[in-house]
């Protein structure tokens, strides 16, 4: 009695598959399917490298045309900016009480020039939220301008805006502190250099310490 | 005077160009203007202080850019937060 029950439920169960598994299968796969069409409508328009490179090159001639020949030269050759804060009087950087690192797409690092010592990091982005090619994410000199125009523009408010942390919440100090070394021996450089083009300028033979590196170049 | 705007993926680009002098144009120009704004962008003027130095001045009403500039860009507003990567 038990075998006979137990060998019709197993037919009855296989039965029942056997019936419900078209079915099954047809739904699994427009589920499937509707999934797919989801993914494909949520997803950003594809990354693109040569319209990102393009794009980073336009940004890189605005932000140019934009800040001094100095920070054109500091960005070209170090990746960041160094912004003097305060109260904008004309005061060279060096005798600031205080400055701001601009990296592309990083925080803001506060720092006193004159001793090295971190302050600060000021958390903020500019999200262009349109997204036209699926990403919120300025080019990278875009954001650097970006930055340079608000702190330059309007310090305080930048700063509201912004999230302030301690230093090394985001940006690696050692990092910074390297970042800060190379700018300092990149200021002696052009320094160096600035004082040997002078006398060729003036159509004197320059020091006979700068002709020897052969660093002098024509005025 | 030229009406920029950055955009991701692209760069900047031009939004409406023309001279402030002649009625129409500055009309055309005050139109985006104002469009941006709307938008939620900030403005900038990028201009060159005595003595050399460079820097920009935020202005929230076309009123406000200077007549002689040669340009606005437009960037979207600051927003507090950043990635949470480490260099």
């Amino acid at each position: 009695m038990g075998l006979a029950l137990g060998t019709a439920t197993v037919v009855l169960v296989v039965l029942l598959w056997e019936l419900v598994r078209p079915t099954l299968v047809g739904e699994l796969a427009r589920a499937r399917e509707r999934w797919a069409r989801r993914d494909r409508a949520l997803a950003p328009a594809g990354y693109d490298p040569g319209r990102e490179r393009r794009a980073e090159q336009r940004a890189r001639k605005l932000l140019r045309s934009c800040v001094s020949e100095r920070e054109w030269a500091m960005y070209r050759d170090l990746g960041f900016l160094s912004v003097p804060g305060g109260p904008r009087l004309g005061a060279a950087e060096e005798s600031a009480a205080y400055a701001y690192l601009i990296y592309p797409h990083k925080p803001l690092v506060a720092y006193v020039p004159a001793s090295g010592e971190l302050l600060n990091e000021y958390c903020v982005s500019f999200p262009d939220h349109s997204r036209p090619y699926g990403s919120s994410r300025l080019p990278d000199s875009d954001d650097v301008l970006a930055k340079w125009m608000a702190l330059t523009a309007d310090e305080r408010r930048l700063v509201g805006e912004a999230n302030m942390h301690l230093p090394g919440r985001q940006v690696d100090p050692d990092r910074i502190r390297r970042d800060l070394a190379r700018l300092d021996r990149w200021e002696q450089e052009r320094e160096r250099r600035a004082r040997a083009r002078r006398p060729a300028a003036r159509g004197a033979r320059p020091p006979a310490s700068a002709r020897a590196d052969g660093s002098v170049r024509a005025a | 005077m030229k009406l920029l705007r950055m955009r991701p993926g692209h760069g900047e680009t031009v939004l409406a160009e023309g001279d402030v002098e002649v009625p129409e144009q500055e009309r055309e120009l005050i139109e985006a203007f104002r469009r941006e704004l709307d938008a939620g962008m900030w403005a900038a003027v990028p201009t060159e202080a005595p003595g050399g130095r460079r820097e920009a001045e935020l202005v929230k009403s076309f009123d406000e850019v200077p007549r002689d500039a040669e340009r606005v860009i437009f960037f979207p507003r600051a927003a507090g937060g950043a990635p949470e990567t480490t260099l």
